[in-house]
């Protein structure tokens, strides 16, 4: 379990995929091809993703979870994809906003 | 979290995209990371906290705010069109520090103590100096570090360092932008001066969108459309008076600007004369009008595209008038407006403007956090919320007249002045009166035929209410802003209060 909090990164231990929050606290089980994320830094990594979490993840993309209570923007993106607690992250696509600067 | 994050993305997806400077021969993320990695070596080695930038609008501006994100140091702009004396003092308060200046700004800086100079043609051409560059990826991780110090250009007392912290300004891009979402084709044009917040967020927005930044060293509105022009520039953010002075321009030459998509403005008080006379003249633009503080990392509340379309097309005069709004909060930003007792105000009822959100930064080097115990920050601008969630600014609280008990908004009051067709410039702003505590009196900026006196206070009691009508009104030939375009009401008022004639009964 990690804590989620808007400005916390964590980075995968199988992939060179890593988050930063946007949105969400509390709790989590968030994890990156198969392994729980670990705060960004914290660890060397290890192993590969599972193959049933190898979709990979995408610069920049927001992920989210089904009912918008967490999002996840991806820093760094690796082979591994993202659940929480069990369910695939989806990237959500947003109606974006216009620029003000 | 550093700044750094932004450009290392977009240097990892547009390497190849030039991120300042012109299509051909700009200088592109990928050189920018190398700059940016020369200089944080630079800073290190002379272990400079601080780097000081006294120069206009160009590409040593993301080369030193990334650069110093990288070394650990703070970016911090200052204003180069102070006279000497200022800037030295406020050199001296930044001190010690590496100086990046042009080579006028080298001069006037020259034997400020704890100042190490550099001119910038020198930097941008030898970013490390001889030092060792920084090595991929080793910035501070340090989210508190502090990012960037501003020196307020408040229209009230002696400069303020606003403290922005690397988290502040990472989290207003990551919520406010989509990163990578620019189309190859697109430049923003910067001409906003480097020491408004404005800047500091549009450098940040357009690396991490992808977006060609055109720096306009001098602005000028001719120079500004021109460039506009030659370079194929798409978005443009200017500060009212901008605006307004572009407008002018385009309408003496007779010409429209087509090609240009995005008209974003903000940082003053805009007159909804001049933004229906700038939707003609940017055919083509979607408007934004944003509404923030160097406190905030700037844009807190917004208007977009098509609030402007709808609100411009509507018949009903209250959603029309919705186009004088700042809009709505950006997500992940609260917006409460309280009384002076610290009450939420009731929908239309006016009070202080407050805001909450990761963004928000509300500190100062000097005096430290500002924010209460619950992480709102006072704005001390006036202002109302309407029933669909629009924020009203009606001005800063120090301008608001307050007439027999009766708080009013000088911007409403300037708003109704400049529906006649002759009224150029206005503002509104309260003196002393014996009777009502405080008096309206307003300053006209009218071409000719001019209306007379009376004919304002006809035109202002007709749109308003008997109690808005100007006691005084004072027909001059210009009104004086500061150097970002903020109204010094505060200036006429003290004008016409420490003028015994002008007292009114």
């Amino acid at each position: 379990m990690v804590e989620l909090r808007p400005g916390a990164r964590f980075q995968s231990t199988v992939c060179a995929t890593e988050v930063i929050v946007v949105k969400g606290t509390g709790s989590a089980e968030l994890t990156c091809g198969g392994e729980p994320m670990v705060p960004a830094g914290s660890a060397e990594r290890a192993g590969e993703p599972s193959a049933d979490a190898s979709d990979g993840t995408l610069l920049g993309k927001r992920y989210g979870d089904g009912d918008e209570t967490v999002e996840v923007l991806c820093t760094k993106a690796g082979a591994g994809s993202l659940a929480l607690a069990g369910v695939a992250m989806a990237v959500k696509v947003t109606k974006p906003l216009p620029a003000s600067d | 979290m550093n700044l750094m994050m932004l450009l290392e993305m977009a240097a990892t997806a547009m390497g190849d995209r030039v991120a300042v400077g012109p299509s051909g021969s700009g200088i592109t993320c990928d050189d920018l990371m190398g700059r940016a990695a020369g200089l944080a070596g630079r800073l290190r080695a002379s272990r400079s906290e601080r780097l000081l930038l006294c120069g206009e609008p160009g590409a040593i501006l993301p080369v030193s705010l990334f650069g110093a994100a990288w070394g650990g140091a703070a970016y911090v702009p200052v204003n180069y069109r102070l006279p000497d004396d200022d800037l030295r003092a406020l050199a001296e308060r930044a001190s010690p520090a590496l100086a990046v200046a042009d080579s006028d700004g080298a001069a006037r800086l020259a034997g400020v103590d704890g100042l190490e100079i550099v001119e910038q043609d020198s930097l941008l051409a030898d970013p490390s100096g001889g030092a060792e560059a920084a090595d991929p990826g080793d910035w501070p991780a340090d989210p508190d570090a502090t990012a960037v110090l501003l020196y307020t250009s408040g229209t009230s007392g002696p400069p303020k360092a606003a403290v922005l912290r690397h988290r502040h300004l990472v989290s207003y891009v990551f919520s406010t932008v989509e990163f990578a979402s620019a189309g190859p084709d697109e430049a923003h044009i910067m001409a906003v001066p480097p020491y408004h917040v404005a800047s500091v967020a549009a450098q940040l927005s357009q690396v991490y969108s992808g977006r060609r930044i055109v720096p306009l060293a001098k602005f000028d509105p001719e120079a500004w459309i021109d460039l506009v022009r030659d370079q194929d520039v798409t978005h443009v953010m200017l500060v009212p008076t901008m605006l307004a002075r572009i407008v002018d321009a385009l309408d003496r030459r007779g010409e429209k600007l087509e090609a240009v998509r995005f008209v974003s403005y903000g940082g003053g008080k805009s007159h909804r004369a001049v933004v229906e006379r700038a939707l003609d003249v940017f055919p083509a633009a979607g408007f934004s009008h944003a509404y923030g503080l160097t406190e905030t990392s700037s844009t807190v509340c917004v208007m977009g595209p098509d609030d402007h379309r709808r609100w411009a097309a509507s018949d009903d005069p209250a959603e029309r008038a919705r186009l004088s709004s700042a809009g709505r909060p950006l997500p992940g930003v609260e917006v409460s407006v309280r009384g002076r007792d610290g009450t939420t105000a009731g929908t239309g009822t006016a009070g202080e403007i407050w805001v909450r959100g990761e963004q928000v930064a509300g500190e100062y080097a000097d005096g430290g956090s500002q924010l209460d115990e619950d992480g709102w920050f006072c704005t001390r601008d006036s202002g109302h919320l309407d029933e669909a969630g629009y924020l009203w600014v009606h001005g800063r609280n120090d301008d608001i007249i307050i007439r027999g008990g009766e708080n009013m908004s000088p911007g409403e009051i300037e708003d109704a002045l400049l529906t006649h067709p002759a009224v150029v410039d206005a503002a509104a702003f309260g003196v002393p009166s014996r009777e009502w505590g405080e008096e309206v009196a307003v300053c006209v900026v009218a071409r000719s035929p001019a209306p007379t006196a009376d004919d304002l206070r006809e035109l202002v009691r007709a749109r308003l209410r008997s109690s808005r009508v100007p006691a005084r009104v004072e027909f001059v030939d210009d009104l004086p802003y500061n150097d970002t375009g903020k109204l010094l009401r505060r200036e006429l008022r003290s004008r016409h209060a420490s003028d015994p004639g002008s007292q009114v009964d």
